[in-house]
């Protein structure tokens, strides 16, 4: 059995070692460098740009700039062009590009391109934005909203008239970068047939072949993606952006292949961003402990143009209407253009954003109510195999589980002496919390629901795989997911290892190129070891059903008495066997021969939700899970140090718990850096801490202990019972965090992250 | 263009002399004059420690030295610890105990890991996490890292 081993990552080695190529380490022959040239004002038209002088330096080969561009215009939300012509509308807007024999020229070139701007009254704030004497950002649309969402169930008035307590807060959320070891990355190149190879770190490999198409005016047959090992994605690669489009510009006019590789500064600047979000949100409770509503508006800054950023709302609303089981629910968003940073997708897509708002209310709530945290939310939690009002067909489900199980850990190695006290004191009266003591500790509770099952955005949310086993036994497993370092290729070799009866080791998995794997939507939505995982067990029973077809002439026995084991072909009971590859050799070399080869495709049965009431079960099955954190709050310096994370997950199955535990620990890494420290400053358009010395990443000495406690839930529709991970490691830390904080001050933090300054801001009014 | 710089180094074990532009860093010219790919440039500003590797004996990181500052030194890079066959203790340490994800930062951290075990052979859990602390990982949350390095020394 390899399912449920701690099987080392496949690709370990070569990644100790230095071995493996990544995009940074991709070098053709002739290959140019590329450099983008940004805008120097928020909002201006562009009156005249002039290359004269950077062409006549010295080894540069290729200058793009608006006169370039394809006519279409690209980007979901078809705003978009690859050089921006008349107006810029962003710090982070491309005004010219340059390829050149190495980067210094490149850049050397950069600044000799002169470029005269008018300036314009750029739109900063997002309510200022949705004023109808606001300046448009796209004067071509009416408005600068792009999209309201509205959504409900049940009857909100109705849920406060049942209510006995309600609470309501105002939230604030910041900025946050992906903030990926390796930056964003592309080569181009074309062929003599005037194909373009892109190698890319994208997370989308088929739809980027389908928009880099519609960006340059070509045909998608004429793209091929090459994915080069990728350093840390995170939701970064999950649209096109410029950059891709500019590299191929750049490629055709300069008739070499061109690299560009951004700088870590350019990185937090051009790569889209967690988008900031102004939250309004009240819940109310009956004394039973009953939550009877959920109501919250959210105003989301979009930047000035629109990428993933503007789809956030359906995740925020599946956390507002479905985590935990509310009767009535409201959620309306608004999507505003402004003359802010580009906003994408990051890792827990929306999600961080609503479980901070709606974890802590619950907790808002349980104060109110005078409830134990921990019952309050196991009154309240999500069931197996119950239809949420929105539609979600929630399945095999562990909140509870997750819930007891960290709640049982509260008292268990903790740190603190006083733990009983404190958590008696935690239901008492807060304020009278606040005495003499300078150091304060106390202990809080989130849970999150994610998508576990795949998730229906586009109409086919499905997967391909191939597995051949060759003449010598070898077998190989062509998928179409991606690998982004969160171990997809082993969890799937595992899965195909468990079906032929082989050692994972021995098992080669293709997955970077789009001319050779089948389709995939991309590695997105936690669902590659759902979606990716069904696919390739459908494909490597198909595999083995062609192997035992054969393999039962050979040792004269029915298929349905064979088995695989040790790379060989067993009749049940009996010693008798024949290897892999006497088999396929076997089926190989004869008369109307064949190899063997086995297909599988998989979309799961799940729906778009419906455009105007956004319900309808957009995933196979969802994940579940419960953190507590553990804090000590300084109360002179507001400084919030973190002794303990306790996480427990609902993952259906764990094909791989060491890879499980990375996702939970590494999602963990980004919840506290969520809470507590990242948070990029962007003033008046501008960003103003481009670094890691001033973006603040959690180190390992700021790491606190991470405990994570596995549930399994045996999923009916999971590969051998899994379901997806990857994004709840950090989803529910904020309000974990922010709760431990109440906890132990007495204080509510309603704006993330939770700095120093803002923890002390609070104390000090709460004292008043 | 600045007057070349005749630079003398030696690279695991093996003598080198380039000549160089004296604004390179340590970090492009093996990158990209010695083709020593191990090190990766995560910021170029001394920040992320994916560039670390061993001058002289003392972890550094090579995007903040100066090639030419290195005349007539040792440097020792990941491709140099590595053995011919299989792998160096604390790279197989992050290979078995699942420190390892995307691997952008690893070789950095195998490199800031060796320098460490070296001056400090048997460390607590507090010692590699703040001598780990320069060495940026996005991935892993650290944990499977610590005691990779923890259980690399005891085995
Ligand atoms: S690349 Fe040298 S420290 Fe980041
Ligand atoms: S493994 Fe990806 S940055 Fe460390």
């Amino acid at each position: 059995m390899v399912i449920g081993q701690r099987i080392p990552k496949l690709d370990a080695p070569d990644k100790a070692t230095g071995r493996t190529v990544y995009g940074h380490d991709v070098k053709l022959p002739g290959m140019l460098h590329g450099r983008i040239l940004y805008s120097q004002y928020a909002s201006a038209k562009i009156k005249r740009v002039d290359v004269s002088r950077a062409l006549k330096l010295p080894g540069v080969k290729a200058i793009l700039t608006a006169a370039d561009n394809p006519p279409t215009k690209f980007g979901y939300g078809k705003d978009n062009t690859p050089i921006k012509g008349d107006v810029v509308r962003s710090f982070r807007d491309e005004v010219a590009a340059v390829a050149a024999v190495d980067a210094d020229t490149a850049a050397e070139a950069l600044d000799l391109i002169e470029i005269e701007y008018e300036p314009l009254t750029p739109l900063f704030d997002v309510r200022q934005a949705m004023k109808d004497s606001a300046p448009l950002i796209h004067p071509e649309r009416k408005s600068n909203l792009f999209q309201k969402y509205k959504y409900s169930h049940g009857d909100i008035v109705e849920g406060e008239r049942e209510s006995d307590v309600v609470v309501e807060a105002d939230f604030e959320l910041p900025y946050v970068a992906h903030a990926a070891m390796e930056t964003s990355v592309v080569i181009a190149s074309f062929d003599h047939r005037d194909h373009l190879t892109l190698y890319s770190t994208t997370q989308i490999p088929f739809l980027l072949q389908r928009d880099l198409a519609e960006a340059l005016g070509i045909e998608g047959n004429d793209i091929r993606i090459i994915q080069t090992a990728i350093g840390g994605a995170f939701g970064r690669g999950l649209d096109i952006y410029p950059y891709e489009p500019i590299a191929a510009l750049l490629a055709r006019k300069a008739g070499k292949p061109v690299r560009i590789s951004f700088s870590r500064h350019e990185e937090f600047l051009a790569a889209p961003m967690r988008q900031p979000a102004l939250i309004h949100a009240r819940a109310g409770a009956k004394r039973d402990g009953k939550i009877t509503f959920r109501d919250a508006y959210a105003l989301l800054d979009v930047g000035a143009y629109i990428s993933w950023g503007s789809v956030t709302p359906l995740v925020m609303m599946e956390t507002t209407a479905s985590l935990y089981r509310v009767p009535h629910v409201k959620f309306e968003a608004d999507c505003v253009y402004t003359n802010n940073l580009i906003t994408g997708a990051v890792r827990g897509y929306g999600n961080p954003q609503s479980t901070f708002y709606t974890e802590t209310l619950m907790e808002r709530l349980a104060v109110a109510l005078n409830m134990d945290p921990v019952d309050f939310r196991l009154r309240n939690a999500n069931i197996p195999n119950e239809e949420m009002p929105q539609g979600l067909i929630i399945t095999s489900c562990g909140l509870k589980e997750c819930i007891e199980a960290v709640a049982a850990r509260a008292d268990v190695g903790s740190q603190r002496s006083e733990v009983g006290s404190q958590k008696d004191s935690r239901i008492s009266n807060q304020k009278s919390e606040i005495n003499n003591q300078k150091l304060k500790r106390g202990i809080g509770f989130a849970s999150t629901l994610n998508v576990g099952g795949g998730a229906r955005i586009y109409k086919s949310d499905g997967c391909g795989a191939t597995v051949k086993v060759d003449d010598f036994g070898h077998v190989s497993l062509i998928t179409g997911s991606t690998e982004i370092g969160q171990g997809s290729e082993t969890i799937l070799a595992q899965i195909v290892a468990e079906v032929l009866g082989v050692k994972v080791e021995d098992i080669n998995v293709l997955n970077s190129d789009t001319d050779v794997k089948p389709w995939d939507v991309g590695v997105h939505a936690s669902r590659t070891t759902f979606i990716a995982g069904n696919a390739a067990h459908i494909a490597a029973m198909d595999a083995r059903k062609q192997l035992f077809e054969t393999a039962s002439e050979l040792l004269k026995a029915e298929p349905e008495s064979l088995v695989t084991r040790d790379g060989k072909i067993f009749v049940n009971d009996s010693d008798r066997s024949a290897d892999l590859a006497k088999v396929a050799r076997s089926r190989h070399y004869r008369e109307g021969g064949k190899v063997i080869l086995g297909e599988g495709w998989y979309d799961p049965p799940t729906k778009m939700v419906d455009k105007d009431t956004y319900k309808g079960n957009i995933s196979a099955t969802y994940g579940f899970g419960t953190q507590m954190a553990e804090v000590e709050v300084d109360t002179e310096t507001g400084k919030v140090r973190v002794l303990r994370l306790v996480c427990a997950n609902d993952v259906g199955r764990a094909i791989n718990p060491m890879a499980v535990e990375g996702q939970i620990e590494g999602g963990a890494q980004m919840g506290l850096g969520y809470a507590l420290t990242e948070e990029l400053i962007v003033k008046e358009g501008r960003v103003m801490n481009p670094d890691f010395l001033d973006y603040r990443l959690f180190t390992s000495a700021d790491m606190p202990q991470i405990e994570s406690i596995i549930i399994e839930t045996d999923d009916p529709q999971g590969p051998f019972g899994a379901k997806g991970v990857g994004e709840m490691g950090g989803t529910p830390t904020a309000a974990a965090i922010a709760n431990a904080i109440h906890d132990a001050t007495g204080v509510w933090l309603t704006q993330l992250p939770m700095t120093p300054e803002r923890v002390l801001r609070a104390l000090e009014e709460a004292k008043k | 263009m600045a007057k070349k710089f005749h630079l003398t180094l030696n690279v695991n074990g093996e003598h080198q002399e380039l000549l160089i532009d004296p604004r390179r860093s340590l970090l492009d010219v093996l990158r990209n004059d010695l083709e020593l790919r191990g090190a990766h440039r995560g910021c170029d500003s001394g920040d992320c420690g994916a560039c670390t590797v061993i001058l002289n004996g003392k972890a550094i990181t090579s995007c903040m030295t100066l090639a030419a500052d290195c005349d007539g030194d040792s440097v020792i890079t990941v491709e140099g610890i590595t053995p011919a066959d299989g792998l160096h203790p604390v790279q197989k340490a992050l290979v078995a105990e699942g420190g390892i994800q995307c691997g952008f930062c690893t070789t950095g951290i195998v490199m800031a890991a060796i320098a460490l075990l070296e001056s400090n052979p048997h460390p607590t859990e507090e010692d590699v996490r703040d001598g780990l602390a320069g060495n940026l990982c996005r991935c892993t949350g650290y944990k499977k890292i610590v005691e990779a390095v923890l259980n690399g020394e005891r085995k």
